[in-house]
């Protein structure tokens, strides 16, 4: 097996595996630690597709960040008490085995076309991928040229996206602050 | 180094870049104003609206020729989205009117609420002229999580933290599912531009990878207009939230949704739509059933319109099936089209105006207003019990009102886009839905007894519903204006 | 050799998880997790294909995806702690005062 294959592999089993612990594990303390190792294993593989600044982004939006979030959260939740309650959804059986015929059914048939895809043209050579024609320079490097993009197609959805951070951080406060006065 | 974008660009996006700024400055003022003077909050948002409104035609005028696209193709201002932008405006300036008492006699601070209500206002409008997949996206985001936010900011109120916790599961959910949907059109087409989507259409023969991705777009947009079989987070939601946010869920994020829905599956999928169109045909009769059926069984009033208002965003699912009337090319396409944009504006003047006599029923408590509430209100306030029947007749559709105009342009567009059976059933439910708007005409005129509904406590949501009753009436008598003014917003 | 079906089946399987998560866990600690695994699939999705079309725009709108994704985390748990106060739990069940 070559080697990029292999680490394909091993990247994935680790994405699946934190995925399956997520859903499965009852102490939401562990679900975490498990999209923790799927977050890594994630970025992994985007370095994998060439994907630099994004693996990046999510080591430290979502390794970071997010699950900090999510911890501190648990922390303030009693978590003992969890262990007494329902575990599963009263409808937790079909629910397992419409995913299960999803995944069989609509998965065949998107990774067949996805397989299709591939055979038709093989992989773009990546050096489109880090590569940025800015006026007559050319730029190397996966970070600059998707940097060149972001802020220069994207510029809008980018200011917009900028809202959407604010909204979150007057919605946070607002909901998270526990005491009532409000002024004063 | 050259800007990306000529700075006339900015000017197409006048109306949101002053409306954002302006709801900061509220968002600035709430941090230092008193709290006996909050009130004036509610009027600077209000006269913030109204600023952003008067900007409209402005932006319009400095685009010069309309469709004018902006900003690389990630937005486009043509007269489809100015028609939706200022029906966003107006509900949000009736929901302010509906919050004043609401929020100001609450434990909760104003200048938020307000800021939000703005800003989810940006993120609709920014919706509505969004022509690039991921434009659209995040200012679906930027709508989305503001309502979270509104569902759950009465925060000490059981019911309002768990309607925000329902509707945020449910619409991140959705929201995931139509990414995953979007991600597969991506890989099918090569390009996340709603015209480069269409073009990549009509060039490629059919894909699977493209249906399967068309298919979960089409689950995730349902989701959010709250169509069958995605929509029991909708009563729910209405139930729990704030009355005066229950409203604007009812009617604001429907319409960016509708907006948005149009623009994605016409503009975008609109080369594959032999594909698609059974699908929404299919939900929009079950939206229709479950709609109308499930209302029955309401003795909660806000519940009650939650229901009423599945059923129709079934029969607006109709109207965006019949896009496609006419057949030949030009403006008899876009009959279903104008429909639709009829029928939105009757739908929010005759949904605030239901909406607006609930509010009133606060004063018992939150969240606990029944049909009995009703009971009696002919002889204590005839004005209010003449107000809601001309509401729920226009809800179900009977003449002089809006709403059968609304109905009647919808199922006549349906006709003609070859879906008679939709039509058929689309009648036989407005029928079934005269049991339970009876319910209440009934309580109010029949059932002798004290009911909490009092009028004259609150003057700003008794001008508001006054404004939603001249409007309901007079489009139904005098529909002209409106059609026509519906007519030049979507020929170029 | 590693092909665009590889990565579009392990995020199809991780979308089919995260699915299952929201349906079965009631716990919302868990459903949120759970919906972040969808989104991370969608990324997955996105970076193959950009590769796969050496186009750069999937690998933009997943940086979206992931700044949305952390915008709603924010509120998402900050709607859990406010559940937890009011009711010491954080089981969507327990919120079921309404009727379905």
């Amino acid at each position: 097996m070559e080697p990029g294959l292999f680490f394909f592999w091993l990247f994935s089993a680790v994405v699946v595996v934190g995925a399956v612990g997520v859903v499965v594990m009852r102490q939401p303390i562990h679900s975490a630690l498990f999209l923790l190792l799927s977050f890594l294993g994630v970025a992994c593989l985007y370095v994998q597709a060439r994907a630099e600044l994004v693996a990046a982004v999510q080591v430290l939006v979502y390794a970071g960040g997010v699950m900090v979030l999510f911890l501190y959260t648990i922390m303030l939740v009693n978590v003992k008490r969890q262990r007494t309650e329902r575990y599963l959804h009263r409808q937790a059986v079909p629910a397992l085995g419409f995913g299960f015929l999803f995944l069989l059914v609509v998965g065949g048939v998107v990774v067949n076309e996805a397989r299709a895809l591939a055979g038709k043209a093989p992989a773009a050579d990546p050096a489109a991928l880090a590569t940025t024609v800015i006026g007559s320079e050319t730029v190397l490097g996966n970070t600059q040229a998707v940097g060149w993009v972001l802020y220069r197609d994207y510029l809008l959805p980018f200011e917009i996206a900028s809202l959407f951070l604010l909204v979150a951080m007057i919605g946070a406060v607002v909901l998270g602050k526990r005491t009532m006065e409000r002024f004063d | 180094m050259a800007l990306p974008f000529p700075l006339s660009d900015l000017l197409v996006i006048l109306p949101e870049l002053i409306l954002s700024e302006l709801a900061l400055g509220i968002l600035l003022w709430a941090a230092v104003v008193k709290r006996e003077r909050e009130r004036a909050l509610a009027w600077a948002s209000l006269a913030s609206l109204a600023i952003a409104a008067a900007l409209l035609p402005v932006a319009a005028s400095f685009a010069g020729e309309l469709p004018r696209s902006a900003f690389g193709g990630m937005i486009a201002l043509d007269g489809f989205s100015l028609f939706f932008k200022a029906l966003t405006l107006l509900a949000a300036a009736v929901t302010i009117l509906f919050s004043l008492r609401f929020v100001g006699t609450s434990p909760y601070p104003g200048g938020e609420y307000y800021a939000l209500l703005l800003l989810t206002t940006v993120g609709m409008m920014f919706m509505a002229s969004g022509t690039h997949l991921v434009s659209i996206y995040v200012a679906l985001e930027l709508m989305a999580l503001s309502q979270y936010v509104l569902a759950g900011y009465f925060k000490q109120e059981t019911k309002s933290v768990e309607a925000a916790a329902k509707y945020f599961v449910l619409g991140a959910f959705s929201s995931g599912v139509l990414l995953y949907g979007l991600s597969l059109v991506y890989g099918a087409t090569g390009t996340l531009s709603l015209g480069g989507v269409s073009a990549a259409l009509e060039a490629a023969p059919r894909s699977t990878l493209l249906m399967v991705g068309v298919v979960l777009v089409a689950c995730g947009m349902l989701f959010k207009v709250a169509s069958a079989p995605f929509h029991v987070w909708a009563p729910d939601v209405y139930e729990g939230a704030p009355t005066p946010v229950s409203a604007f869920f009812a009617v604001g994020p429907k319409l960016a949704a509708y907006a948005i829905f149009a623009r994605i599956f016409f503009d975008g999928f609109g080369p594959r739509s032999d594909d698609w169109a059974p699908v929404l045909a299919a939900s929009a009769a079950l939206t229709m059933v479950v709609g109308n059926v499930g209302a029955l069984m309401q003795t909660n009033v806000k519940r009650l319109l939650g229901y009423s208002s599945i059923g129709h965003a079934g029969y607006a699912l109709l109207g965006l099936l019949a896009y496609r009337a006419g057949g030949a090319a030009g403006q008899p396409e876009a009959f279903g089209l104008w429909a639709i944009l009829f029928y939105l504006t009757a739908y929010l003047l005759m949904t605030f105006g239901a909406f607006g006599l609930v509010v009133l029923l606060e004063a018992k408590g939150y969240a606990t207003e029944s049909v009995d509430d009703f009971n009696g209100l002919w002889k204590r306030n005839p004005l209010a019990a003449g107000a809601m029947v001309v509401f729920l007749l226009s809800l179900a559709g009977i003449p002089p009102t809006a709403g059968f105009v609304g109905k009647y342009l919808l199922f006549s567009a349906a006709l003609k886009a070859g879906w008679p059976a939709l039509v058929v059933l689309g009648v036989l439910m407005s029928a079934v839905s005269l049991f339970y708007y009876f319910r209440i005409v009934r309580a109010m005129y029949l059932v002798d007894g004290e009911g909490e509904v009092r009028w004259r406590e609150e003057p700003a949501v008794a001008v508001a519903v006054g404004l939603c009753f001249a409007g309901t009436l007079a489009f139904g008598v005098l529909p002209q204006p409106l059609i026509a003014l519906a007519k030049s917003c979507l020929l170029p | 050799m590693i092909t665009l079906a590889h990565f579009v089946g392990l995020s199809f399987v991780v979308f089919t998880i995260g699915v299952v998560g929201v349906l079965v866990r009631r716990n919302l600690l868990t459903v949120l997790m759970s919906i972040e695994l969808i989104l991370n699939a969608v990324n997955i999705n996105l970076v193959a294909f950009s590769r796969q079309l050496g186009d750069l725009t999937g690998q933009v709108f997943s940086v979206f995806v992931i700044i949305v994704a952390a915008g709603e985390a924010a509120i998402g748990l900050a709607i859990v702690l406010s559940l937890y106060r009011l009711k010491s739990s954080v089981n969507l069940e327990d919120a079921a005062e309404m009727r379905g």
